[in-house]
């Protein structure tokens, strides 16, 4: 008896990629993921993108905080510990 | 961002009352809550409104927090109740329901003009180009910076919120579907076209830096 090996490809790779770094795709799905990468330059850089994406995502930085908000608020929390 | 570990010491510190303990909790969510809050509110002005308010109940409620969830989570989850209130009264239509959440998605992530074959099915045509080649300071760059900004921005208010909360915020897939009441498999779809969308608007900037 011949198995089918499951077969993924590129433009089917765009739309798994977060369900696969989420890692929510069956085993059979991901190991036919990690065939394809191992094969294609192209999705394996794709993968890298997306990765790259959620790290310069991650790293955006605030926005200025005006010391008078913080002063503010800091002043609402110490009055209202003093009143408790 | 306040990571877990150190969560912990902070709400001991808040607890007995330690007014830098709380600068330092604003300093390090404020900005997060605000861009969170304008995905409920028509204003950036109602927004600050909405933090103020979550802040004030964050003062007089920490001594009710259990540490079931981070506090992180529990923090978002005042402003989210503050900001939806205040985003009905200001009558923006709030999206609350799963279904709601995925409308106007569809569609491929990736235009399928750049491959070639079967539809649904394609090869790579116009492949992505490789961005290790490109200089590590146009990557990081003030300029790509604020078009992520922008770019996140633009996006429709729940892939916005997901993005924000799992990426930015660094929250759990479970804790996003549990504030947002959405499904695993919703919150995963809107955060992949949230992604998707950012990748986009990534590789066409660094196109243009070629």
């Amino acid at each position: 008896m011949i198995l089918r090996r499951r077969v993924v490809v590129c433009q089917q790779w765009t739309e798994l990629v977060t369900d696969y770094l989420e890692g929510a795709l069956p085993r059979g799905l991901m190991r036919a993921i990690d065939r394809h990468l191992a094969d294609c330059p192209h999705c394996t850089e794709y993968l890298n993108q997306m990765r790259r994406t959620i790290q310069l995502v991650g790293e955006l930085s605030d926005e200025d905080l005006p010391d008078d908000l913080l002063d503010a608020l800091q002043r609402a929390f110490e009055e209202h510990r003093r009143n408790t | 961002m306040i990571d877990p570990a150190a969560e912990d010491a902070l709400v001991a510190r808040l607890r007995a009352g330690d007014g830098l303990a709380f600068r330092e909790l604003v300093g390090a969510y404020q900005t997060v809550l605000l861009r969170l809050a304008d995905t409920f509110v028509p204003s950036r002005a109602v927004a600050e409104e909405v933090v103020q308010e979550t802040w004030i109940a964050v003062i007089q409620g920490i001594d009710r927090f259990e540490g079931r969830s981070s506090l992180k989570t529990w923090i978002v989850r005042i402003l989210m109740n503050i900001a939806r209130t205040r985003g009905v009264r200001e009558r923006r239509t709030v999206p609350i329901s799963s279904l709601d959440a995925l409308s106007g998605v569809g569609g491929p992530v990736v235009s399928i003009d750049r491959f070639v074959g079967p539809p649904g099915r394609g090869a790579w045509a116009w492949p992505p180009a490789a961005w290790a080649e490109l200089p590590e300071d146009c990557v990081t760059s003030a300029e790509t910076k604020s078009l992520v900004v922008k770019t996140i921005s633009a996006l429709p208010e729940q892939q916005r919120r997901v993005v924000m909360l799992r990426d930015v915020e660094d929250c759990s897939a479970s804790d996003v579907c549990d504030l947002l009441g959405l499904s695993e498999v919703n919150q995963r779809v809107l955060l992949h076209r949230g992604r998707s969308t950012v990748r986009a608007a990534l590789e066409r900037h660094f196109g243009e830096q070629r």
